[in-house]
């Protein structure tokens, strides 16, 4: 049972990393589609930092550092030269996809895997401290734009940046600051994801980046909500890794589950009226 | 505050040029740590692509699929919207090519067995792109994340499908179509053996064609334009935003399923799980250095191209996944040059009396 | 302030503007739309630079200072559009960008202690903790008066304060401003109603195009004395020309009957509307903007959802039709704001001259190319747009030349206009081109069309209109046939004065 519980929370970390930096990036109005990126980078970083140094928090640096470079190209972009941020987030994914692999043949001349990473060794339950990180990031997230001054002006430049400008707030500094902390959450994940799965392979975040921006809209950009989105898109995963064999359900359908309510919520009215209102539109 | 106008074509083309400017040097700096000498590799990624017939074949097959994805997007562009489920709509394109030559008896006549197939592709594509249309138009739903998500549904949808029902045993694919097959180059001359290339190119080709004359000399065109450029001026004008949000995402989901047919009707003769290879992603960036254009989709599909296909060509001295690198460097640079381009353009122009 | 000059592009917005306001009073500026009031305001409080002139404050020369320093000083802007994130609550609003913090952590308990005796202070009661999202207008301006207070403000300038109050609302509003002015502070008040002025005000500065054209006490002064000031242009009523009344008899081709037009929030904004218009008649809507005119001319148009009665073009219900439909059936509408509605700004002129009738330049299901080019032609020598080149651009023409496609497209090249709908035809338009555009609606008139005229310029409504009816708060309040009607006796109805 217990087994049960912690294979679920494993899956959930990842998600849970990268979905708090989502509401971080998408509550400052700057679209998360480079979740993807961040995760994927972090992993990469963390692998590489952990075979480099022989030492996991070493290798969780990395990662968070990693992810933090591609937030900062994905800043500048949008920020600085005013990118579109959808092509923006587009074409980082596809960036960190080839540049890791690039990487990983340059380094280890591979272009799947990397050497077996050590990690944290057996790390308890949860596969590694990292993951008690994860389950906290989003309560973590909640209280940052609750409680905290950084918090409310993330809230105010991603609703009203005209008002938080007038209010003498620079608009493009609190944004840098949430993209730059959104990748560092999803690169936690992406390092968890790395040292759980002891390597890095090439594409070896299949997806969760947007699975975890499903999980941000489908929590309505809300940490809670949001946390709770990634529990039960985590939820259906381990129920259909548990069942395989059974034949139950197909494994595509269970697959598809977080995209659809995505949908589902985006087609009524609910969903939408939550989003940040300068969610995505460039500032003028 | 109105901006002056600048010279049209600097403001089109100079973004693509800048960005291939710095793919060039980032590619020279990739090249270098790898201890290989640009030149060298450059030329040899030329060689492998433009100077010889397979390569070329194989740069026109790359560049057939990339152009339908891309003339997808730059038409959704166009109205306004981002459409990412290009890559969907290809293999749903892709899968429904497969069953309409499946479906048809053996040895029907190419005459009406290639315009069903090329048929059921377009539409089993606009299907997938209606989705995103219509809750775009009836619920406002926004088209990126609805697409995004689309992706995943279509693709785990489509797998299933083959994978439970219809694969050959101890593959991914489907048995091979009985009709509608088109033909290869290599069947026209010998020296393209063994490269993909085939009919289809004269389909994407048409595309380009019917695509310009869509958006630029029909009402419907310009009613797309318009809704693009202007919504609340082309409210004003009488057109339905929403009626023509559907129809773009319909329109542009067609010419993304219409990519499918290069791999199942002229390649392979079957559909196979995963063939699009992210071709459908790339779209956005053929688009976007096309500048939404549908000539100028058809000549950066070539650029992209040949950039994968020399990948392959260069595999042994530098990775391929270099040219990832690559086009996504191309992507960041044009699309972080558009704006700032057309700001010093009108900065150097001085306005009109 | 003095010998204030701020161009945008090709607009100049102040030339030769001055104030000078006294401490502890409440002074008034008056001016048309356009006039450069709050231009000079924003170069006041920080969030512009000026071109040419002085800003003094205290005594201390600021010229070009921006919206920190303004704050610093203690000069705050109480902004038309309010500066305020709906998503947070007032506290939250009124904190923003001075938060009081400990380690990072936000302290909103002294905050709530401080708001709570500015509200007492102030008379400007509101409950810090609520949303402002939730909140009514009203409130919500109190809100966005409380934040200029609560960062310290002593000069508080209020940006068309009334233009979203109902009146009781805005009774409340004069008796908060003479409260902080008996406290010792400094009011200025933007405003383009004569009756706000003579009600909150000392004294009056007015603008007009730009400048500083009369400062006045309003102690003795009428509305007429500050109209005569604001308008000044006797030019226009001399032109004036009510057109022939020989279709005076003909059944009205366009009527509304109770219109009802609600906003985004649900106010009505077109409140029980009825109007008839006769071919060969120009009907003139006077009022002071954002009492219902763009409203009413977009649901006229079906641009708007309407909420209640009725429109008809000759006696055929078109309230449920689309805007292609009722093109089709004859109807000309120049937008109000023609970069937004009106062009497509980054298509050609050509384009621009067939937009909404793209259907008529379609043969067999393809655009007519060469004939676009053809019409484009045509129009752009029959109205005279400069330059002649019809691949241009609208971006690139002038205002005066922009208008003038809009208008080409809606009047021109042999189209059977049966209602024209006209809002704010010559705003941000040159004289010439004026000239050329009045000349075409009374073209269309006389060809017997029914034509609607929404304008801000009572000299333009005043010269051509046969009826002249004045909007206010959403409803007609007042008729007068246009040989009759003045500056003067409409006045008082447009601020809502004489009801």
């Amino acid at each position: 049972m217990s087994d049960l519980l912690f294979q679920w929370l494993r899956i959930a970390a990842p998600y849970l990393c990268a979905a708090a930096g989502g509401v971080l990036s998408e509550r400052a109005g700057i679209i998360a589609l480079t979740l993807e990126g961040y995760l994927l980078a972090g992993a990469f970083g963390a692998a590489l930092g952990a075979l480099a140094t022989d030492g996991p928090w070493l290798g969780v640096a990395a990662g968070i550092g990693a992810a933090t470079a591609v937030a900062a190209l994905h800043a500048a972009a949008t920020l600085r030269f005013r990118a579109d941020q959808v092509v923006t987030g587009v074409a980082l994914n596809l960036l960190v996809d080839g540049a890791t692999t690039f990487v990983l043949r340059r380094v280890y001349d591979s272009s799947a895997n990397s050497p077996r990473v050590e990690g944290f060794g057996s790390g308890g339950d949860l596969g590694s401290p990292v993951g008690w990180l994860a389950l906290l990031a989003l309560p973590a997230l909640w209280w940052l734009l609750a409680r905290t001054r950084f918090g409310l002006r993330v809230r105010a430049v991603g609703e009203a940046p005209e008002a938080a400008t007038t209010a003498g707030i620079s608009v493009a500094r609190v944004r840098w600051l949430a993209v730059l902390g959104s990748g560092a959450l999803a690169g936690l994940g992406g390092a968890f994801l790395a040292l759980d799965q002891h390597k890095f392979s090439t594409g070896m975040t299949a997806g969760r980046g947007f699975i975890a921006l499903a999980a941000v809209i489908f929590g309505r950009w809300d940490p809670l909500r949001t946390a709770g989105a990634c529990l039960l898109f985590a939820a259906a995963e381990t129920l259909q890794i548990r069942l395989q064999g059974t034949a139950a359900i197909p494994s595509q359908f269970t697959e598809m589950i977080p995209y659809a309510l995505t949908i589902v919520a985006l087609a009524t009215l609910a969903g939408r009226a939550a989003a940040p209102a300068a969610l995505g539109k460039a500032e003028s | 505050m109105s901006r002056p106008p600048g010279p049209r074509w600097a403001e089109a083309l100079l973004p693509p040029l800048v960005a291939l400017a710095i793919a060039l040097v980032v590619g020279d700096l990739l090249i270098l740590t790898f201890g290989q000498s640009p030149r060298i590799v450059w030329g040899v990624l030329l060689e492998g692509t433009w100077g010889n017939a397979y390569g070329m074949g194989q740069v026109l097959y790359k560049a057939t699929t990339l152009t339908c994805t891309g003339l997808a997007v730059a038409v959704a562009l166009r109205a306004g919207l981002f459409n990412i489920a290009a890559e969907s709509q290809l293999a749903a394109g892709g899968f429904g090519a497969a069953m309409a030559g499946l479906a048809l008896p053996a040895g029907a006549p190419a005459i009406l067995a290639v315009p069903f197939c090329l048929g059921a592709a377009m539409t089993a594509g606009a299907i997938v792109g209606a989705v995103p249309g219509g809750l775009k138009a009836k619920a406002g739903a926004n088209e990126v994340i609805v697409t995004i998500c689309l992706n995943f549904l279509v693709l785990a949808l489509l797998n299933w499908a083959v994978a439970e029902h219809l694969h050959v045993p101890d593959s991914l694919h489907t048995a091979t179509i009985r009709a509608g097959g088109l033909p290869r180059l290599a069947d026209v001359h010998a020296a393209f053996r063994g490269s993909a290339a085939n009919a289809t190119v004269l389909v994407a080709v048409a595309a380009i064609v019917a695509t310009w004359w869509g958006l630029f000399r029909t009402p419907g065109g310009y009613a797309l334009r318009a809704v693009g450029l202007s919504p609340a001026a082309a409210e004003y004008g009488g057109v339905s935003l929403g009626r023509t949000w559907f129809r773009a995402l319909v329109w542009s989901g067609a010419l993304a399923g219409l990519g499918g047919v290069n791999y199942v009707l002229g390649y392979k003769r079957y559909y196979e799980e995963g063939f699009g290879f992210g071709a459908g992603f790339l779209g956005i960036a053929v688009a976007l250095v096309g500048r939404n254009h549908p000539v100028g989709v058809g000549i950066a599909a070539l650029l992209f191209a040949t950039l994968s296909q020399g990948g392959l060509a260069v595999n042994a001295l530098v990775p391929k996944q270099m040219m990832d690198v690559l086009q996504a460097v191309v992507i960041l640079a044009v699309v972080a040059s558009v704006p700032e381009v057309r700001r010093l353009v009108a900065q150097a122009v001085p306005r009109r009396p | 302030m003095a010998g204030i000059a701020k161009r945008y592009g090709a607009v100049a917005a102040n030339v030769e503007a001055s104030l000078e306001v006294g401490r502890g009073e409440i002074h008034a500026i008056c001016g048309e739309n356009g006039a450069g009031k709050s231009t000079l305001m924003k170069i006041l409080s920080g969030g512009a630079r000026p071109d040419a002139g002085t800003v003094v404050v205290n005594g201390r020369d600021v010229t070009g200072w921006g919206t920190a320093e303004a704050i610093a000083a203690g000069v705050g802007m109480v902004h038309q559009h309010f500066q305020l994130v709906p998503t947070l609550t007032v506290a939250e609003n009124l904190v923003l960008g001075r938060e009081p913090t400990a380690r990072g952590r936000l302290v909103l308990a002294p905050a709530l202690a401080e708001i709570a005796a500015l509200c007492e202070r102030t008379g400007l009661v509101i409950d810090p903790v609520r949303r402002v999202g939730d909140l009514t207008v009203g409130e919500a301006q109190r809100v966005e008066i409380l934040k200029a207070l609560f960062r310290g403000a002593r000069t508080l300038i209020l940006d068309e304060p009334t233009a979203v109050l109902s009146p009781p609302e805005v009774t409340d509003l004069w008796r908060v401003l003479r409260r902080l002015r008996d406290d010792g502070g400094t009011i200025v008040l933007i405003t383009h109603k004569l009756d706000e002025v003579l009600a909150a005000a000392s004294r009056v500065t007015v603008m007009r195009a730009g400048r500083t054209v009369g400062r006045l006490a309003t102690a003795g002064a009428t509305p007429a004395d500050i109209a005569r000031a604001m308008v000044g242009r006797d030019v226009a009523l001399a032109a004036r020309d009510a057109g022939a009344d020989a279709l005076a008899t003909a059944p009205p081709r366009l009527v509304v009957r109770d219109l009802a037009v609600a906003d985004a929030a649900g106010r009505r904004v077109v409140d029980g509307v009825s109007l008839t218009v006769r071919p060969g008649e120009i009907v003139g809507i006077a009022g002071v903007e954002g009492n219902g005119q763009t409203e009413l001319v977009e649901a006229i148009a079906g641009l708007a959802r309407v909420r209640g009665g009725q429109v008809t073009f000759d006696g055929a219900d078109v309230t449920a039709w689309p805007v292609a439909r009722r093109t089709a059936a004859g109807l000309a509408h120049i937008p109000e704001d023609r970069h937004a509605r009106g062009l497509v700004l980054d298509w050609s002129v050509a384009d621009n001259l067939v937009l909404g009738q793209q259907h008529r330049f379609t043969r067999a299901g393809r655009l007519d190319v060469r004939g676009i080019a053809a019409h484009a032609a045509a129009q752009v020598a029959a109205f005279d747009i400069r330059p002649g080149d019809t691949s241009l651009p609208a971006r690139a023409l002038s205002g005066g030349n922009q208008q003038k496609v809009v208008v080409a497209r809606e009047l021109g090249g042999g189209r059977d206009v049966r209602v024209l709908l006209a809002a704010q035809p010559t705003r941000g338009v040159d004289v010439g081109a004026i000239e050329a555009i009045h000349a075409r609606l009374r073209a269309a008139r006389d060809a017997g069309a029914a034509v609607l005229l929404v304008s801000a310029d009572l000299g333009e409504l005043l010269a051509l209109s046969t009826r002249v009816l004045v909007m206010y708060a959403g409803r007609l309040v007042h008729e007068v046939e246009g040989r009759v009607a003045t500056p003067e006796g409409l006045g008082p109805h447009m601020t809502g004065a004489a009801a």
